[in-house]
C-alpha cells in the first residue's frame, strides 16, 4: 500500500464512505428511533402504553396503550401467513421437486414479476375486489376489514416464501432421496418424509422473513384495513396496524415536535424492533443450513 | 461444497430408480403434483382475473387527456400530469444519487475491501438494512433529510429517500456483476503495470457494465412503486403543478392511485385504477429494458 499514488489511494477512500453511507443508513435510523422516542416516553410513561388497552393519541382523552395496534398488525399478518404458507411452500415443492427445468424458469420469472408489482396495487385489490368478494360469502364483513387486506398481503408474501423455500429444498442432497428411494420409498414418501424435514430450517427461514415483511407492509393495510385500532380477532372487522397508523398521522398535518407527532417514532421503534428480531431469527436459521450443508 | 452433477440428470436417474407402475394409475404422485401445481398458479390466475377487471374499470379513462391533465375535483377532468412528473423527477434524481453510492460500496467491497472485523460489519449491515420496512426510511427521512437538513417536503427530499432504499439492492446487484468479470483479466491488467483504480476504470467496470445496468434498472422499477416511504416524507395526494426544481413540493404515481382509492366516490375508483395501469405499464418497461440489456450481452457473451 505504500507503494500507490494519490489517486489510489483517495479512490480508496472514497470508496470506502460509498461503503459507509449504508451503515450511516443504520446508525440514523437507530438514532432517530431512539432520540424521539426517548422525548415521547419522557411524557408518557411505559406504564401507560403496555397496561392500556386503547389507542387514542389524536383525540383529547388520550390512550396510548399500543396493543390494539400491535394486534390489527399479528391478525392482518396471521390472515396473510394463512395464505402464504401453505401456498409458498407447496409452490417451492413443485418448483423443485416436479417442475422441468423450462417449466421451472418461467414460473420463477412469473413469481419474479409478481413479486415486483407495486404494494398499493395490492391494496386496490384488496379493497375494491377480495372484500366485496367475502362481503358476499360472509357475514358482518366491515367495507374496511383484516380480512380482505390479509389475504391480499398472503399474496404478495408468496414469491418471498415461494422463492427461499424452493432454494431450500433445492439444496437436499440428491443422496437423501436416492437413499430413500433405495429404502422402497415412493416420491410422495420422499417428499414428506425426507425432503421436507431435511429443508426444515430454511422453509422456517422463508416463513420467517415472509412474516416479517407482512408485519412491516403499509399500503395494503393502510388501504383496506381500516383505520380502527381496536384490539380484535375477528378478522372481519376493521383494525389499524402500526404502518397504518404511522402513514395516518403523516399524511395529516400534525405539527412536528408534538406529542402526537413523536408518537410515530415510538410506533416505529416497536415496529423496527420486532422486524430486526425476526429477520435476525431467520438469518440464524439459514446460517445453520449454510453450515449444514457444509458438513 | 460442490454440486457438480445437474439436477436433471439427478432426477433422470431417480426416476430409473423408481419403481415402474402403469402409466394409466392416477396415484398419490400425480395428486401430489396436481396439487402444488395449483397451490402456485391459483394466486397467479386470481391476480391476473384482478388485473383484468381493474383494465376494464380503467378503459374508458386511459387516454391522451388522462396522462396530461391536472388532478381535479371532478373525477372525469382529473389527469395524472404532476404524478407522472413527479415520479420521473424522482426516477432521475433517485438514479443519479443510488448508481454512484451503490456501485462505489460494492466495488469497494468486491475489489479493496480486505476480510476483516470492518469488512464484515458493513455486509452484515447491508444485509440486515435490505429487512427493514420502508415505512421506517420514510421516517428517518422525515428527521434528517425534511427536518435536519432543511429539504422540507421536497422531491429532493422524497430522492434521497428512495435513494436509501434502493442502495443495499444496487450493492448486491453489482458485486455479483462485478464477480462475473474474471480475476485473470485483473491480474493481466496489474501485471502490466496498472494501479488498481485503473483496472476498475478500463476493465472491471466496463465488463461488468451491462449487469450492472440490468440490476440498477431492476431496482429503480421497484423505487417506482415505492409508496409509504414517500407518504412519510410527504408527497402531497393533491398537487395542481408540475415540479420544477429540486426544491418543489411533489406527488408520485403510487401516491396519487392512493389518494384516489382513498376516496368514497366510484369515479375517482376509476382513475385510481387507470392511474395503475400507467404505473405498471411503466414498470413493464423498465423492466423489459433490463432484460433487453441481459439478452444483449449474454448473445454478445456466446460470440
Amino acid at each position: 500500500m505504500g507503494s500507490s499514488s494519490p489517486v489510489e489511494q483517495v479512490t480508496g477512500l472514497l470508496l470506502l464512505a460509498c461503503a459507509c453511507v449504508s451503515v450511516l443508513t443504520t446508525v440514523g435510523i437507530v438514532a432517530v428511533l431512539l432520540t424521539e422516542s426517548a422525548d415521547f416516553f419522557a411524557v408518557v410513561p411505559l406504564r401507560r402504553i403496555l397496561l392500556d388497552t386503547q389507542w387514542t393519541p389524536l383525540f383529547a382523552d388520550q390512550h396510548f396503550g399500543i396493543w390494539p395496534l400491535v394486534g390489527g398488525t399479528l391478525l392482518t399478518t396471521a390472515c396473510a401467513m394463512v395464505v402464504a404458507i401453505p401456498l409458498g411452500v407447496a409452490s417451492a415443492v413443485y418448483l423443485a421437486e416436479f417442475a422441468s427445468p423450462p417449466v421451472r424458469r418461467a414460473l420463477k420469472s412469473l413469481l419474479e414479476l409478481l413479486a415486483s408489482v407495486p404494494t398499493v396495487a395490492f391494496g386496490y385489490f384488496a379493497l375494491m375486489m377480495v372484500t366485496p368478494t367475502l362481503q358476499q360469502l360472509l357475514p358482518g364483513v366491515s367495507s374496511f376489514n383484516a380480512l380482505g387486506a390479509g389475504l391480499m398481503m398472503g399474496v404478495m408474501i408468496l414469491p418471498i416464501i415461494a422463492s427461499l423455500s424452493e432454494d431450500a429444498v433445492f439444496a437436499v442432497p440428491s443422496s437423501l432421496r436416492e437413499g430413500s428411494y433405495a429404502l422402497g420409498a415412493g416420491r410422495v414418501a420422499t417428499i414428506f418424509r425426507v425432503v421436507l424435514p431435511s429443508a426444515a430450517s430454511g422453509i422456517a427461514a422463508a416463513i420467517i422473513l415472509g412474516i416479517s415483511r407482512a408485519v412491516g407492509e403499509t399500503m395494503i393495510v393502510a388501504i383496506a384495513a381500516g383505520q380502527q385500532p381496536q384490539l380484535t380477532a375477528d378478522p372481519r372487522q376493521a383494525v389499524e396496524t402500526m404502518t397504518a397508523y404511522m402513514a395516518k398521522v403523516s399524511m395529516g398535518d400534525t405539527p412536528a415536535g408534538t406529542l402526537e407527532y413523536r408518537t410515530i417514532f415510538a410506533v416505529g421503534l416497536c415496529l423496527f424492533t420486532m422486524t430486526l428480531a425476526l429477520n435476525l431469527v431467520a438469518h440464524h436459521l439459514r446460517r445453520r443450513v449454510l453450515k449444514g450443508t457444509m458438513g | 461444497m460442490t454440486m457438480s452433477v445437474s439436477r436433471s440428470a439427478v432426477m433422470a436417474r431417480a426416476a430409473t430408480l423408481r419403481p415402474t407402475r402403469p402409466s394409466f394409475a392416477w396415484t398419490g404422485e400425480d395428486s401430489l403434483r396436481v396439487a402444488c401445481a395449483t397451490a402456485l398458479m391459483l394466486p397467479l390466475l386470481l391476480l391476473a382475473v384482478f388485473f383484468g377487471a381493474a383494465l376494464l374499470d380503467a378503459w374508458p379513462r386511459l387516454n391522451l387527456t388522462f396522462l396530461t391533465s391536472m388532478p381535479s375535483r371532478v373525477a372525469e377532468d382529473a389527469g395524472i400530469l404532476p404524478a407522472l412528473a413527479g415520479t420521473a423527477w424522482l426516477l432521475v434524481l433517485t438514479a443519479l444519487l443510488a448508481i454512484p453510492l451503490g456501485v462505489g460500496a460494492a466495488v469497494y467491497l468486491e475489489e479493496y475491501a480486505r476480510p476483516g472485523r470492518m469488512t464484515r460489519l458493513i455486509e452484515v449491515n447491508i444485509s440486515n438494512l435490505a429487512g427493514v420496512p420502508s415505512i421506517i426510511y420514510g421516517l428517518l427521512a422525515l428527521e434528517v433529510f425534511v427536518r435536519a437538513a432543511g429539504m422540507g417536503r421536497s422531491v429532493l427530499a422524497g430522492a434521497c429517500t428512495l435513494a436509501l432504499l434502493l442502495l443495499p439492492v444496487v450493492i448486491t446487484a453489482t458485486r455479483e456483476a462485478l464477480r462475473t468479470v474474471p480475476t485473470t483479466l485483473r491480474e493481466a491488467a496489474l501485471g502490466l503495470g496498472a494501479e488498481r483504480w485503473q483496472v476498475m476504470w478500463r476493465v472491471v467496470l466496463p465488463m461488468s457494465l451491462p449487469g450492472i445496468i440490468t440490476g440498477v434498472v431492476l431496482s429503480l422499477s421497484r423505487a417506482v412503486g415505492e409508496t409509504a416511504p414517500l407518504i412519510m416524507v410527504g408527497a402531497l395526494g393533491y398537487v395542481a403543478f408540475v415540479p420544477t426544481s429540486v426544491q418543489s413540493a411533489f406527488t408520485a404515481l403510487p401516491i396519487q392511485i392512493f389518494n384516489w382509492i382513498s376516496r368514497p366516490q366510484a369515479a375517482f375508483h376509476s382513475n385510481a385504477a387507470a392511474a395503475m395501469v400507467v404505473l405498471l405499464l411503466l414498470m413493464l418497461a423498465l423492466n423489459a429494458l433490463a432484460m433487453l440489456v441481459r439478452r444483449r450481452v449474454q448473445r454478445a457473451a456466446a460470440h
